[in-house]
């Protein structure tokens, strides 16, 4: 038995190696001195100078921040609709919005960026940063639905009918009863939401046209272009922003189970 | 709000069936010649090329995987916690930036290069980045979490005593693995390798950055039919065939949902 279980140890600590390692590596050599070797040269910070002074790096994280800030805001608001209209009130056709609400999560990503980019190019929308927030609100939505509608299913419906007898509307005991138990999940949501936004490059890269880069854009062009230990320090940024934000939602989701 | 799923992808529809206008727009017409033109050779073994990539992904993640979830079900509760927590930040964190890591790894220059050579354990870098290798370990590691979080929850259902009484009973290793844990957990193992499969299949990044143009996949033809050649009702056909091959992975698995779920069949 203990021989078994030494076996499953060393196998999961060989996963759990092979997730961080690139991880970890990327972020120690963001500080190696070397421009071009993968071999130690000595600790330095100049990369991460570099980055601040690069003005158009500085604006691809000002329509990062923007993107994510309005299209989570956006998703938020339908997401958690959405999953009150789908809980509670029955309505025909909920099916096929349910199916609706899956699809972005089943179809694959380039598929959702090229049907997009189509439709906004059929409409007439100029691409741009205002296609790119359309765009993330679009595949934020289910997240945000999704999430919600989990913890309006173990909410006590209990509490609900309680407060309409002692007399409130229908709003009344949405607004004051059931809305402030959802509030984590909502926020925890919202995180994950503005996570997924800051990470995006598919859809982002077919929605964005001329001049609406992002970070993960950028990060792609100087992939692309040459190899540098500014993509090391650009990477080891992102990485540590969405580590925290995801810790911070699930924390967040964790803290509606325990009341 | 259905309104910027379902527009887009009809949309996507209607254009394969039209042809390519002279200026890259789109002339709208009804033929099917651009879905005969998918089954050219040339595009069908970018198909077939994605599939083997995706499946063999999927085997590994698999193979990978399951000790990892087989380890996590069997810990104390709330050590289950902190490590699924592990499993699941790299997942949560910029995929972009995480293929590009294995880029700084894997490059001629790179630090497996290095770490070989150092020793003198080969003499001339190894040239894994941009090959078919590259490709699938980058596809094994985005997509890893994605096969240990359903095979979790199915081992942690499967009570122990099941697995115990095969002992008991001397059933050898591969037995306990082959004829009661593996049948036991099917649904989680189903569940895992769409999950793994379906985003492989479609992926793009991942071989853009990894395989480069030597090993190519569905989701580079098709951005490379929009973007590039800016013939976009082909580019449409072929998502159509891509999203085809997805939903038939879909229904097999609503298939084995649908007879776990009907009474008397089980098992």
């Amino acid at each position: 038995m203990s021989r078994r279980r030494v076996w499953l140890l060393g196998a999961s600590l060989a996963d759990l190696l092979f997730l961080y390692a690139p991880i970890v590596v990327l972020i120690l050599f963001s500080f190696n001195a070397s421009r071009l070797s993968a071999s130690w040269q000595g600790f330095t910070l100049r990369w991460y100078r570099l980055l601040v002074e690069d003005n158009a790096l500085l604006a691809a994280a000002q329509n990062s921040l923007l993107v994510g800030l309005v299209s989570t805001l956006v998703a938020t608001l339908l997401g958690v609709c959405a999953a009150v209209g789908l809980e509670r009130v029955p309505f025909r056709g909920r099916k096929l919005v349910e199916g609706a609400l899956l699809l972005p999560l089943v179809i694959p990503e380039v598929m959702m960026g090229v049907s997009l980019m189509l439709f906004f190019v059929v409409v007439k929308l100029p691409l741009g940063l205002v296609t790119v927030t359309i765009g993330h609100a679009a595949f934020n939505l289910p997240i945000v639905a999704v999430i919600v509608r989990a913890r309006l299913r173990k909410l006590d419906p209990g509490l609900e009918e309680a407060a309409r007898d002692l007399g409130a509307t229908a709003w009344q005991a949405f607004r004051r009863v059931t809305l402030p138990l959802l509030m984590p999940a909502v926020y925890g949501s919202a995180l994950m939401a503005f996570t997924v936004s800051l990470d995006d490059f598919i859809v982002t890269f077919f929605t964005a046209g001329p001049g609406a880069t992002t970070l993960p854009l950028k990060v792609y062009s100087m992939v692309k272009s040459s190899l540098t230990p500014e993509i090391n320090a650009l990477s080891a940024i992102l990485v540590l922003i969405s580590m925290t934000l995801i810790v911070a939602s699930l924390a967040l989701q964790r803290k509606e189970l325990r009341h | 709000m259905g309104v910027f799923f379902f527009l887009p992808l009809l949309l996507v529809l209607a254009t394969s069936f039209a042809s390519r206008g002279t200026y890259g727009g789109v002339e709208w017409s009804f033929s099917l010649t651009n879905y005969a033109a998918v089954a050219d050779p040339l595009y069908l073994k970018i198909f077939l090329h994605s599939l083997v990539l995706a499946l063999v992904a999927t085997v590994l993640c698999l193979v990978l995987g399951f000790p990892l979830a087989y380890y996590i079900a069997r810990l104390p509760v709330r050590w289950q916690g902190v490590w699924l927590l592990l499993v699941m930040i790299p997942f949560w964190t910029n995929f972009l930036v995480r293929t590009y890591a294995w880029i700084f790894m894997l490059r001629a220059e790179g630090l497996l290069n290095s770490l070989l050579m150092g020793p003198g354990l080969i003499d001339k870098p190894l040239e894994v980045l941009f090959s078919d290798t590259a490709v699938l370990i980058g596809l094994v590691y985005g997509y890893l979490p994605f096969m240990v979080l359903p095979l979790y929850a199915a081992i942690e259902r499967l009570p122990r005593s099941v697995v115990e009484a095969a002992w008991d009973l001397y059933a050898p290793a591969w037995a306990v693995f082959w004829r009661v844990i593996l049948p036991l957990t099917k649904p989680g193992v189903v569940a895992g390798c769409i999950l793994v499969f379906i985003p492989s299949l479609g992926a793009f990044i991942t071989p853009d950055l990894l395989g480069g143009a030597r090993s190519m996949m569905v989701g580079n033809l098709i951005q490379h039919e929009y973007l590039v050649v800016r013939d976009w009702p082909f580019g449409s056909a072929i998502s159509f065939v891509l999203m085809g091959l997805v939903l038939a992975g879909l229904m097999a698995y609503l298939r084995t949902e649908e007879t776990k779920n009907k009474p008397g069949e089980e098992r």
